[in-house]
């Protein structure tokens, strides 16, 4: 399972060019506001916008410029979870997470669908929020839900934005740990954007530094400690 | 200033509005105590009644149709087409708001009547559409249109762009996204469009009467019969006018208490919780 993105775009005032690879160990993006972070992965994930290069996942080309193939997000098998969440605010969660099961190529009948959506959230151990609307739910909650939402359809890459950043500090702590977990037992490659230094310890992730649309630094954590790049990387690695 | 200008400046202020709020009032009441409910029988029991009504009715059902068909694409492609374009296309879309409804009449002859800009055209198919009751559906499609497309417009911006990217990654075609996450989303805004301009199209005069003329039956909607029926029996003039204010605020409860009650369910979740 490995994954290569090469995007060159200009949205709005800012010009991204940026070349990241990896494998089913998790990469977390960080970077200073306005670094290109969000639109890189809604780039990825294929959100519609003017762009070059080539993005492939597991083996297929999802994007690429010079043989004309555009992908589109339906196809693309890629989940994202953007900051906030964007849980779907008329639909119960079960039927949030069964969405993907309700659209895909993989469409279940909705008996089927509920019950598998019911089975993940056990797996996720929120079986209790199934008939909740999103509005009823802890910044903890919808964060389970969400992923659950994005695992069902069994993309091939996952797309973190902030995942953790509106939590309060305890349950900041108990879904780093239950993220960092989830990813493993799934053997999911997942991009993870961040502003945490704990979030990448605890997903043990690679870490790539993105700043004004391009990548400064890329390595371990002991690297980047090693031999910081830019005046932001110390920072990051200086916070408590 | 001292404490009488103050109490002064206060009382002035509440006569003016409260003049203002009789103004705006006493129409409507002096329409319920002039009717007996006699003469509203005797009203409804008139000729002109019940085909004004029935006529009414089927147009503009008709022209809400129309309107939410037609409508629904525009303002999601106002909503989310490229600005340079959509900021020219929305003036155009709302131009029939400030326009006169006696203008749009002219207007409309110039466009569909015989000798109008189409005219030729639907002459030779054999079509002729003004003085017919689809000239009084594309009146009211013309006045109502706006309203409807104005308010679904700003109800679609308001759907996160994250939810529509979300739902695609999920499997969702466009057309599914849309039909399954923007729609339901937007439904407050969608309901509160379509009830305003169901009002709008339900008391369109002016562009009706000149364009579509005062044939009972056929183009005769309820405003033109109330303006037909003042010349001979106003009795049946105040059943229409009773039967179109129950209407209209039928439709003002629908757009001020049922938006109310659906955003309950989107709204207010969109916007509460840990969302940043």
């Amino acid at each position: 399972m490995s994954w290569a993105v090469e995007v060159r775009a200009s949205v709005g005032e800012l010009g991204l060019d940026v070349a990241l690879e990896g494998d089913q160990r998790p990469l977390a993006i960080v970077g200073p506001n306005g670094s290109g972070k969000t639109t890189l992965l809604r780039l990825i994930a294929g959100a519609p916008a003017e762009m070059a290069g080539r993005i492939v996942v597991d083996g297929a080309t999802l994007f690429d410029s010079e043989r004309g193939v555009a992908l589109a997000p339906e196809t693309r098998r890629v989940g994202y979870v953007p900051q906030g969440f964007g849980l779907f605010p008329h639909l119960s969660v079960v039927d949030n997470v069964a969405f993907g099961l309700s659209v895909s190529a993989q469409r279940a009948g909705a008996t089927d669908r509920r019950e598998k959506a019911r089975a993940l959230l056990t797996e996720l151990r929120c079986e209790g929020l199934a008939e909740r609307r999103p509005s009823r739910l802890s910044g903890g909650e919808r964060q389970r839900v969400a992923l659950a939402r994005a695992l069902i359809v069994e993309p091939r890459l996952l797309l973190l934005d902030e995942p953790l950043s509106t939590l309060d500090p305890g349950a900041r702590r108990t879904l780093r740990a239950f993220l960092a977990e989830r990813l493993r037992s799934r053997g999911v490659p997942a991009i993870a954007v961040t502003h945490d230094l704990r979030d990448v310890e605890a997903l043990e992730a690679r870490v790539a530094v993105l700043e004004r649309g391009r990548i400064v630094q890329e390595g371990d954590l002991d690297d980047l400690r090693a031999n910081p790049a830019t005046d932001f990387v110390s920072e990051f690695l200086d916070r408590p | 200033m001292s404490e009488g200008a103050t109490t002064a400046a206060r009382w002035i202020s509440g006569a003016l509005a409260f003049l203002l709020l009789a103004v705006v009032t006493l129409p409507v009441v002096g329409l319920l105590a002039a009717s007996s409910p006699a003469d509203l029988v005797a009203g409804a029991e008139d000729p002109l009644f019940v085909p004004a009504l029935w006529l009414s009715i089927r147009t503009t059902l008709a022209t809400l149709f129309i309107v939410i068909l037609t409508g629904t694409p525009l303002a999601w492609w106002l909503a989310t087409g490229p600005t340079r374009w959509t900021r020219v296309v929305e003036v155009l879309v709302v131009l029939p708001i400030v326009i006169p409804p006696a203008v749009l009449g002219i207007a409309l002859l110039q466009g569909f009547g015989r000798q109008g800009l189409l005219g030729p055209l639907l002459g030779g198919l054999g079509v002729q559409v003004p003085f017919t009751t689809a000239a009084v559906i594309l009146a009211q499609v013309v006045v109502s249109a706006p309203f409807y497309v104005e308010s679904a417009a700003i109800a679609f911006r308001r759907v996160d762009v994250d939810l529509m990217l979300v739902a695609r990654t999920l499997g969702a075609s466009p057309t599914a996204a849309f039909f399954r996450v923007a729609a339901p989303v937007a439904a407050t805004g969608l309901f509160a469009g379509a009830a305003l301009a169901y009002a709008r199209s339900v008391g369109e005069f002016g562009a009706t009467l000149l364009f579509a003329g005062n044939l009972s039956g056929t183009t005769q909607t309820m405003p033109l019969a109330i303006y037909t029926a003042l010349e001979s029996d106003v009795r049946v003039a105040l059943a229409l006018a009773l039967l179109l204010t129950a209407i209209a605020v039928a439709l003002l409860f629908a757009i001020r208490v049922a938006p109310a009650a659906l955003s309950a369910r989107t709204l207010v979740s969109r916007n509460g919780g840990s969302n940043p």
